[in-house]
């Protein structure tokens, strides 16, 4: 297990964000967290990055307690993360934001390396011809995919990625999830929370499925698909659901979900 | 290291150097203190400007390393007849130091609580310092004149503080060079971009932000204890003085925050202007009027400062001007 996450909870004020969540997580597999708006999905992340403490439970990367540690830490130890609202370095080059990553990530590269690293990555994500442009200047689509740059280029073993296709069109999102998997095949572990859900269910090995910061389900997604909590409490129409698990199927993309 | 090729950072270099060197070899002291007066903005603006310009940390209490180094400098020149490059260096070692214990404490406050807490250590240590008998209370210390004999008499002491202030400022802008094209300097840069998304990506923030404050401090406490040698004494209304915290914001803001050539023409240039206004009759009372004004002006109009618009303006300068 690359990361155990044992019964956390999370309450803001009055809300409970996040109630008792569970996750052992092999490594080298994409695990889907999904679940309706407001469902706690992105506060799951917050806690599991360091940015928010939780209030109960322990939660265990590579091995190691690391409840509480800050996000540094965690980003030392490799663990990288997008974020739903981008969150570019404006007046910082594309290159030099990718570079931060590389920089202060798990490997702590040099400049020269770092800068080395970015270039490739920038390749990989479609950023090439961008790379000296400032930050602020790219699209929405392009600041989605520096964001994974950044994240890609620390090394890290575990990534999580907080709906990076929001906001794709179709060809930019089948560009984006033969990305994803290029990464996991480097044997990356990640945990993605997406919208998008032909998307999801096709890409992930495992599903989880929030709902009001509870763990309503989880499985392949062909068993939470078919999960009746699940079709009640998100999906809301089963006829839907069955949709959603065929479409990739029917454009004729790989049927690995 | 192939910095030295770059023009981004001789260009800096040789302006302070020619300056320097320009009352040297005239031999004039008229112009030797007014080269002392710009220098010693340029340097107190190119030490903020790691702070305020690398790190995006705005503090309003800059000149409380100025006024804490001197007071450290002085008292051990004249209570412990120390001799001045040793004072310089524990003035600068104790700005640091304070910049570090600070740094710890307050450097968790952002935006604009932590400019306010700036403002309450400024206050905090005339207030101090005011009080402290050993270094004279409010009326404060002076060096026997005897003192400078050591220096071959007050005339030379003056052209050799000259020279060092020189001396400093060069090795202020190498290090604002090395600083801002260094991985610390990333880290630095990230923080003032977005410091929780430089968290994520593995920016351990505490610390970095700390290390930028103690570089920032540790000149102008060097600094203060060159001007006040310079002096012959000490009071706590000249060592605090609040406004020129201020002043040395307007400077870096007027220059180019975040770049090594900015805090020089800023700090020249603001010299230059308020010497021009004190001299004018209309203005000479109101002279910190026209640097609010100023500031006002450069936020509203030219927020990259000159610097930063040369470059928007020019883009074939930008390889240049860093």
């Amino acid at each position: 297990m690359i990361m155990q996450v044992q019964a956390i909870s999370k309450r803001f004020g009055g809300l409970q964000a996040l109630s008792r969540i569970t996750i052992d997580l092999p490594e080298g597999q994409i695990l889907g967290l999904i679940g309706p708006n407001g469902a706690g999905k992105t506060t799951l992340f917050n806690v599991i990055n360091g940015v928010y403490p939780p209030e109960e439970g322990e939660i265990a990367f590579l091995g190691k307690r690391v409840t509480g540690k800050p996000p540094y830490h965690l980003a030392k130890m490799g663990m990288a993360r997008t974020h739903q609202i981008v969150q570019p370095l404006n007046d910082l080059s594309v290159r030099e934001n990718v570079m931060v990553g590389a920089c202060f990530g798990r490997e702590n590269q040099g400049l020269s390396q770092a800068a080395s690293t970015a270039d490739e990555v920038l390749e990989l994500v479609g950023l090439g011809p961008r790379r000296d442009q400032l930050a602020a200047s790219l699209n929405v689509a392009e600041k989605k995919r520096l964001e994974l740059a950044r994240a890609v280029a620390a090394r890290p073993v575990l990534l999580l990625l907080d709906e990076v296709l929001a906001g794709l069109n179709p060809s930019e999102i089948t560009a984006m999830l033969t990305i994803v998997r290029q990464i996991r095949d480097q044997g990356v572990t990640i945990i993605m929370i997406e919208h998008v859900m032909h998307a999801v269910m096709n890409v992930s090995d495992q599903i989880m499925v929030l709902d009001y910061g509870v763990q309503i389900a989880e499985g392949t997604p062909e068993q939470v698909s078919k999960n009746p909590k699940v079709i009640e409490a998100y999906l809301g129409d089963p006829k839907l659901a069955e949709r959603f698990t065929r479409r990739p199927a029917a454009e004729g993309g790989p049927a690995d979900g | 290291m192939n910095a030295w090729r770059k023009p981004g950072l001789w260009l800096p270099l040789v302006l302070v150097l020619a300056a320097g060197a320009w009352p040297m070899i005239t031999g004039r002291e008229a112009t030797r203190e007014v080269i002392f007066t710009a220098l010693m903005s340029v340097a107190l603006a190119s030490s903020l400007n790691i702070l305020l310009g690398y790190t995006g940390y705005v503090s309003f209490g800059h000149i409380v390393f100025f006024g804490l180094g001197a007071y450290v400098g002085f008292y051990m020149m004249s209570a412990l007849n120390m001799p001045l490059p040793v004072a310089a260096l524990a003035g600068g070692l104790s700005a640091g130091l304070l910049a570090f214990l600070l740094g710890k404490a307050i450097l968790r406050l952002r935006g604009a609580y932590f400019a306010l807490a700036t403002i309450g250590v400024n206050e905090a240590a005339r207030a101090f310092v005011n009080n402290f008998h050993p270094f004279g209370g409010p009326i404060g210390m002076r060096l026997n004149f005897r003192f400078y004999d050591a220096y071959g008499g007050a005339a030379t002491a003056l052209w050799t503080t000259f020279a060092i202030l020189v001396g400093l400022t060069l090795v202020l802008l190498v290090v604002s060079y090395l600083v801002k094209y260094s991985k610390f300097g990333l880290s630095l840069l990230a923080i003032r971009e977005n410091e929780d998304a430089a968290q994520v990506m593995g920016v351990v923030a505490p610390n970095a932000k700390t290390w930028a404050y103690v570089i920032s401090a540790i000149f102008p406490g060097i600094i203060g204890v060159l001007f006040f040698f310079k002096n012959g004494n000490i009071e706590p209304t000249d060592a605090f003085r609040l406004h020129l915290s201020i002043e040395t914001i307007v400077m870096v803001m007027l220059g180019g925050q975040g770049t090594v050539l900015g805090p020089i023409l800023g700090g020249a240039g603001y010299q230059r202007l308020r010497g021009t206004l004190l001299v004018t009759p209309l203005f000479k009372d109101i002279q910190l009027t026209v640097a609010g004004i100023l500031l006002l002006a450069i936020i509203l109009f030219v927020p990259a400062g000159i610097v930063g618009w040369l470059r928007g303006r020019f883009p074939m300068l930008r390889r240049v001007l860093e």
